[in-house]
């Protein structure tokens, strides 16, 4: 969160540090690896048996058939898992200085002083900080790396772990499981209202390597958070993997909202994979701002299993030339009385392409629900592109859908029309990205919104001509 | 000629291969009210876009000279911080940023200053109150749902804010009733000092009624085939263009 940067600063993304790990694994992913894997991060039987249980899924499983190519990504060329030269700390003045100077200078610990009850800050494959106000701790909430929670919390996790996900999901879940590193855990207790966000910082610094976080939350009846979730690498010229995968439960009567805004560097394949499962009456909300990465394929998606669930995906994706953003949601209404709600933008520019991919799925048993999407893409220029291709499986004929898809090229009058006032025409193109994006920035917390439009304001500079 | 503000020397200009303006010559004083008039298609706009210099619109030859100095060449955003500004006959919706924050945006563009926002504010009332603008507006999108009225004052409001050297004003009060004019005018009346200067297209005279008009031009097929004061366009009221046509 740079909510002291006034002047827009690409090096703040692309601050690299030497690639000076306590550990990396060889690159590849055999058996022998993930196996080193597990002895390195002291798993217990249970976990190392889940590990090489999706290694075989992993094994079992084709690339998709559909979406952007991977055939780039060459797991022989990818270290799964490089622990820094950090412990884990709960005091910033113990984090060694180059990897706390990188996350000072992305403006994490001043976030954490001005507007968040709780931190983690994971460094490649290894969270290196965690915190969480005392009075949290008092109510029962817990919020700790995932190697804590595997530790003191095994039958927790054992019971959610790959629940909500499936480890045959598809084949980068498989990858997921079988190398995962790192990540956060929440558990918020009946009936606790955590009222400031808690947030999760991912920083992959090491290239020719991947970053595996698992982000398991447990939201418990009727009670309520806010979790923020920030991602950002360095460029590299060979390609990054982040495969992470988050798991979310809101239960009964329970409220979620889990934002995302992700810059990662234009080298990186981005296929995270987010679900949430939504009890009785409970609320789950995606806000999520996608800007970096070179190949994208994240689709968040939501199941309404409980009566009167409600979700709302709120989603902005950037691409500019040589990205391809391929990014949606999902939902599945599968009890009566559910709703969901989908706002996803997407502009692209210099020959980026975004695509809007989405399922829609009601039940025969979800009478009485609603779903209702817009999407609306900006190109800025003709050579970019931008494409929706939504799927509804609609099985029940008492429900309200409707979706609405807008395409459109950014128009020359409007930027006449903002020369005319004394704009140029870089800073009229920003204005009208930036008032495109408003209504998504505005879901977010201000001083994201503000990050987003620096991000927005990076993304254009040198747009022009 | 220290007091000439735009002068127009010979100027053809082309929009999409089209020629449009065939040698047109204009001189516009500080102080001073001036009207073109015309038929449709007879250049009107194209006059407006060439000297804000919409890049779709080719000049061929010719001079547009912006106190001495010739701009034809210079981008928009340039003439219009030397103090040009073009109140559009469709304004655009710019959906997402505010009436104020826009404003506040051009102000220190157009000016090279900060704008003091508490300030900013209470002047942008004054005027929205003094146009009858609801003052709801500020903070909604610019022109997005506006009625074509509130559109058009919307124009006169960013004109009284930005304070430019020249106002152009095209077709400003077309699609208007005769209090929204009433509005229109009394904005030019708020504007206009021996400064500054006006330039009003228009194929109406209602909105002249209540302003001094120093020259009011008639434009035909590209060129300005006659040059009066106000009681031409009283003429043209009554007799329409046709005398003017070969």
């Amino acid at each position: 969160m740079k909510t002291k940067v006034e002047e827009i600063n690409r090096n703040i993304y692309d601050i690299k540090n030497k690639d000076d790990y306590d550990f990396k694994i060889k690159k590849g992913l055999t058996r022998e690896i993930i196996e080193e894997i597990s002895a390195q991060k002291g798993d217990p039987d249970w976990m190392r048996e889940i590990r090489l249980n999706a290694l075989e899924v992993y094994n079992s499983l084709e690339l998709p058939t559909w979406g952007p190519d991977l055939s780039e990504l060459d797991m022989n060329e990818i270290a799964t898992y490089v622990r820094p030269k950090s412990k884990l700390n709960s005091s910033w003045d113990d984090v060694p200085e180059d990897i706390k100077n990188t996350f000072d200078k992305l403006g994490i610990p001043d976030a954490e002083k001005n507007s968040l009850a709780g931190v983690g800050a994971q460094y490649d494959s290894e969270v290196v900080y965690h915190s969480i106000k005392e009075d949290l701790i008092k109510q029962g909430v817990i919020y700790t790396d995932m190697e804590t929670a595997v530790r003191e919390y095994p039958e927790i996790v054992k019971s959610h772990f790959m629940k909500c996900v499936p480890v045959n999901d598809h084949k980068f879940v498989a990858l997921h499981a079988a190398v995962w590193s790192g990540g956060s855990f929440v558990y918020v207790p009946k009936g606790v209202k955590v009222d400031i966000p808690l947030q999760s910082y991912f920083r992959l610094n090491s290239p020719e390597s991947g970053q595996f976080e698992h982000t398991l939350i447990i939201v418990d009846e009727g009670a309520s958070l806010h979790f923020i979730e920030g991602c950002s690498a360095p460029k590299y010229n060979k390609v990054n993997l982040h495969a992470g995968c988050v798991e979310l439960y809101v239960k009964d009567n329970a409220y979620l909202r889990y934002s995302t805004i992700e810059n990662w560097s234009k080298n990186m394949l981005n296929l995270n994979t987010k679900k949430a499962i939504v009890g009785k009456n409970a609320g789950m909300d995606w806000v999520s701002g996608s800007f970096g990465s070179k190949i994208s394929m994240l689709y968040p998606m939501s199941i309404l299993n409980g009566e009167g669930a409600k979700t709302e995906f709120t989603g902005i994706s950037f691409a500019g030339a040589g990205q391809n953003l391929d990014n949606g949601f999902k939902v599945v209404h599968n009890a009566k009385n559910t709703s969901s709600v989908v706002n996803a933008k997407s502009i692209s520019k210099n020959g980026g392409k975004c695509t809007y991919r989405s399922l829609v799925r009601i039940n025969e048993n979800a009478k009485n629900s609603k779903c209702s999407v817009s999407c609306e893409s900006l190109m800025l220029d003709d050579i970019s592109i931008s494409d929706t291709i939504p799927t509804a499986d609609v099985r029940t004929d008492e429900v309200e859908f409707s979706h609405e898809a807008k395409i459109g090229k950014i128009s020359d009058q409007a930027i006449f029309y903002l020369m005319s006032r004394g704009l140029s025409e870089e800073d009229a193109k920003a204005m009208i990205v930036r008032g495109f994006a408003y209504p998504i920035s505005k879901e977010f917390p201000v001083e994201y919104a503000v990050e987003m439009n620096n991000l927005i304001n990076l993304e254009l500079e040198g747009a022009i001509g | 000629m220290e007091n000439n503000l735009l002068e127009i020397k010979n100027l053809y200009v082309n929009a999409e291969d089209k020629e449009i303006l065939k040698g047109i010559n204009l001189n516009i004083k500080k102080g001073e009210i001036h009207v073109i008039m015309g038929p449709n298609g007879s250049g009107k706009t194209t006059t407006a876009n060439a000297i804000l210099n919409n890049p779709a619109y080719r000049k061929v030859s010719g001079e547009i000279l912006l106190e001495g100095e010739n701009i034809n060449n210079l981008k928009t955003d340039e003439i219009a911080r030397k103090g040009v500004f073009m109140s559009f006959q469709l304004p655009e919706e710019i959906p997402g940023v505010s009436v104020t924050n826009f404003l506040k945006y051009a102000k220190n563009k157009v000016t090279g200053e900060p704008v003091k926002i508490f300030k900013f504010k209470e002047e942008l009332k004054k005027y929205m109150e003094q146009l009858n603008m609801n003052p709801k507006y500020m903070e909604r999108s610019l022109n997005v749902g506006f009625s074509g009225g509130e559109k058009k004052k919307n124009e006169i409001l960013q004109m009284l804010v930005l304070n430019p050297k020249l106002a152009i004003l095209d077709e400003t009060d077309s699609g208007l009733d005769v209090d929204a004019i009433k509005t229109v005018s009394k904005g030019i009346e708020m504007f206009k000092n021996e400064n500054n200067a006006v330039l009003i297209i228009t194929h109406n005279t209602k909105i002249l009624n209540s302003l001094k008009v120093d020259y009011v031009h008639v434009l035909v097929n590209g060129q300005i085939v006659t040059t009066g004061t106000q009681e031409l366009a009283s003429k043209i009221e009554e007799n329409g263009y046709s005398e003017f046509k070969q």
